[in-house]
């Protein structure tokens, strides 16, 4: 077997808020091999970002805590590391994309310096050298005109292209890890089109691995290969992107498939649904998550103890009835 | 055929640009440029494009929340365009809006009872006890408890608010509403509630809706019809099954191509396109699609293209629009 290049195990983090603390993320696990693709999907709140930021050693502090598990990355628990340690990792070994490029983005510098800083933080080439570096990064994402774009402000470029130099930013010491929240949601299908189209060369090129987190199952399906489908803190269900999309077994998986209009339908029918809505982390029942929403409910789906079971090698599922579906 | 309940023509919305302090050259953001539709009883209208085309600026001067530029708004006869406020009170029951994000069109210190009373209030309708029963009725047709009433939009969640937001919009019974990106906001199991609450209150009410949003695969779930729009102008238009089996602008198709599967075993073939859409401050000459097109020629960046029959039912502005 392959030893993963990160992985995760039993990953726990809490929030203190005004309402008492809020266990965001509850028992995460999974891994990525070296070039791997894994997504991550699920409805909004359900921890996908949290996940990240913890993995990043980027949560919100002192509020944002890991509070138990590990997240071993080529051997090395970063959940034990310090904070030295973790800056040298960011941005030179894992970096992450966040939704809206104006966010990662400094507003008062120019996109050369941002770019050459990364550079200057990370390797130890010489100033000339650092622009050479980012110039042929802005070209390899598809700015047009690069050495002009370098003394542009991130003002002046359109969302699509301020998502290609976060990109460029990102990618500019050749991370083994990249970490894309959401990359494209702000942006219109044709640009989106274009960012995943190049993310996933530059992908292929570097030989990195990703951690692609998205709402949209349609972004899923092309660009991975093991999917971890999220609920309310916790995995719910994960597989390769064909035990999700051909053999789902939970049956918020599977409700969520059904759910989504495809361009196939035939227009106006009534889409199925999944009724009622997700529980709030205030208030979680102590059995299955899901059971306020889910047709197969039984009465011993609302105990304790629930637990994660192997449908097939690699392929698991948190529900008491996924035989039975 | 029946008469239109809504017809569009040759409508234009040019917003004022501030250009320098000093500045006399008064430039002008064509926003919506030319625009002809039109929207029959009971029916509902696609209207897909890129963020900034005009689509909201658009649904903004039908409700005659902005007064457009030129042209005409019909409905049921009446020209709208150029109506001044109190000529236009009788028709604003008749159409209504649904936002993105219904918070900004709620009043947050007011119970969501308050916020449902208000447009019979408005336009003098029934006694208190008779608005109370018209609010309990509008909560369960949505799909919301009864005692929602007394409580406030903040203590909802985006769906439910979207159910509010629905409420107050078919509270007077209007025959058309300018839905602008209401389930883009919502997650993916939520969508599929409000797109069915909106299915089945047409049904039940024969609305008629202009749906914006720009998800294809939803457009094209809830439309009988859809345009394409591009840089203040509709580019396409066809019925939902005709315009996504056989787009023929090449902007339609790189649209669709680009919509991403939920299926792994599907391979995508896109037609990438290139490039960001340009400002409609300085809208290209010619066919303003053509800096991007992977057919534009020279005639393209010369000749405006004009909206023509490439099928029956079924219209498209491209000097070279043909079939897939
Ligand atoms: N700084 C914080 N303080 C308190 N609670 C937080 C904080 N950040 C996140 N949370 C909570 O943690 C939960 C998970 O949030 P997270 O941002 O991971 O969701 P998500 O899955 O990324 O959702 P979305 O799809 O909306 O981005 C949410 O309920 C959120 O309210
Ligand atoms: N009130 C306004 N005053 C001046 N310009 C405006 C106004 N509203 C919109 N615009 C401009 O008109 C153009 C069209 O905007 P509009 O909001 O209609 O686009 P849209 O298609 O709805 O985009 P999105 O998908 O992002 O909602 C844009 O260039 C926008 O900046
Ligand atoms: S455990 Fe029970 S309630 Fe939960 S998903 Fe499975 S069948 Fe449904
Ligand atoms: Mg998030
Ligand atoms: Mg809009």
């Amino acid at each position: 077997m392959i030893t993963p290049l990160l992985c995760v195990s039993g990953l726990t983090t809490e929030f203190q808020t005004d309402e008492g603390l809020v266990r965001a993320v509850d028992g995460v696990s999974f891994d990525i091999p070296p070039g791997g693709t894994l997504g991550i999907v699920g409805e909004s709140g359900c921890g996908k970002s949290v996940t990240a930021l913890s993995i990043m050693g980027l949560l919100p502090r002192p509020n944002g805590n890991i509070q138990s598990g590990r997240i071993d990355y080529r051997g090395e628990d970063l959940v034990a590391a310090d904070n030295a340690r973790l800056q040298r990792i960011r941005g030179n070994e894992i970096s992450m994309v966040f939704q809206e490029p104006m966010t990662a983005l400094n507003p008062v510098h120019t996109i050369g310096r941002q770019l050459t800083e990364v550079v200057a933080i990370h390797t130890d080439q010489s100033p000339a050298e650092q622009i050479r570096t980012a110039v042929a990064m802005l070209q390899r994402v598809g700015i047009p005109a690069p050495e002009l774009r370098m003394t542009e402000y991130p003002h002046q470029l359109s969302g699509g292209m301020r998502q290609r130099v976060v990109i460029a930013i990102a990618l500019i010491c050749e991370p083994l890890l990249l970490i894309a929240d959401e990359p494209t949601t702000a942006l219109d299908v044709t640009i989106q089109a274009q960012i995943l189209d190049l993310i996933s060369s530059l992908q292929k090129d570097f030989g990195m691995a990703m951690i692609m987190i998205t709402h949209d199952l349609g972004v899923i399906a092309e660009t991975c290969e093991q999917v971890v489908v999220m609920y309310a803190g916790q995995v719910v269900e994960q597989g390769s992107v064909f035990d999700i999309f051909d053999r789902p077994k939970h049956p918020y998986t599977q409700g969520l498939l059904r759910s989504i209009p495809k361009l196939t339908d035939i227009p106006k029918q009534p889409l199925d649904i999944i009724p009622g809505m997700v529980p709030s982390l205030h208030d979680l029942p102590v059995g299955c998550r899901f059971a306020n929403r889910c047709q197969h409910r039984a009465a011993e789906c609302d105990d304790a103890g629930l637990t994660v079971d192997t449908v097939t090698e690699g392929h698991s599922v948190r529900c008491l009835k996924w035989r039975q579906l | 055929m029946s008469a239109p309940l809504l017809e569009v023509r040759d409508l234009k919305m040019h917003f004022p640009v501030k250009s320098g302090f000093f500045s006399r050259t008064k430039a002008r953001n064509f926003a919506v440029d030319g625009v002809n539709l039109s929207i029959n009883p009971g029916e509902t209208l696609g209207l897909v494009g890129e963020s900034g085309c005009g689509k909201s600026t658009l649904g903004r001067c039908i409700s005659r929340l902005y007064q457009p530029t030129a042209g005409e708004i019909l409905f049921k006869d009446a020209n709208l365009a150029g109506m001044s406020h109190r000529q236009l009170l009788p028709y604003r029951q008749n159409i209504q809006m649904i936002f993105q994000d219904p918070m900004e069109s709620l009043n947050a210190r007011h119970t969501v009872g308050e916020i449902l009373e208000e447009p019979f209030l408005i336009h003098g309708i029934g006694n208190a006890q008779t608005r109370r029963q018209s609010v309990s009725k509008l909560l369960d047709t949505v799909g919301l408890p009864g005692r929602s009433a007394s409580r406030y939009p903040f203590e909802f969640s985006g769906g439910q608010r979207q159910r509010i937001g629905i409420a107050r919009a078919i509270a007077l019974k209007p025959e058309l509403i300018i839905c602008d990106e209401p389930v883009s906001a919502l997650d993916v199991s939520i969508q599929s509630q409000i797109l069915n609450l909106l299915m089945e209150l047409q049904k039940e009410f024969n609305l008629a809706y202009l749906f914006i949003a720009h998800d294809l695969a939803v457009v094209k779930h809830i439309s009988d019809r859809v345009a394409i729009m591009y840089l203040g102008k509709i580019v396409e238009q066809a019925s939902s099954n005709e315009i996504y089996h056989r787009p023929f602008h090449p902007y339609t198709q790189s649209l669709i191509s680009a919509i991403p599967i939920p299926d792994p075993h599907h391979s995508a073939t896109r037609i990438l396109l290139k490039g960001d859409v340009p400002s409609p401050i300085s809208p290209p000459p010619g066919c303003a699609f053509h800096t991007r097109c992977p057919k534009a020629s020279e005639s393209c960046q010369r000749d405006v293209p004009i909206l023509k029959t490439v099928a029956p039912e079924h219209i498209a502005a491209c000097h070279f629009a043909e079939a897939p």
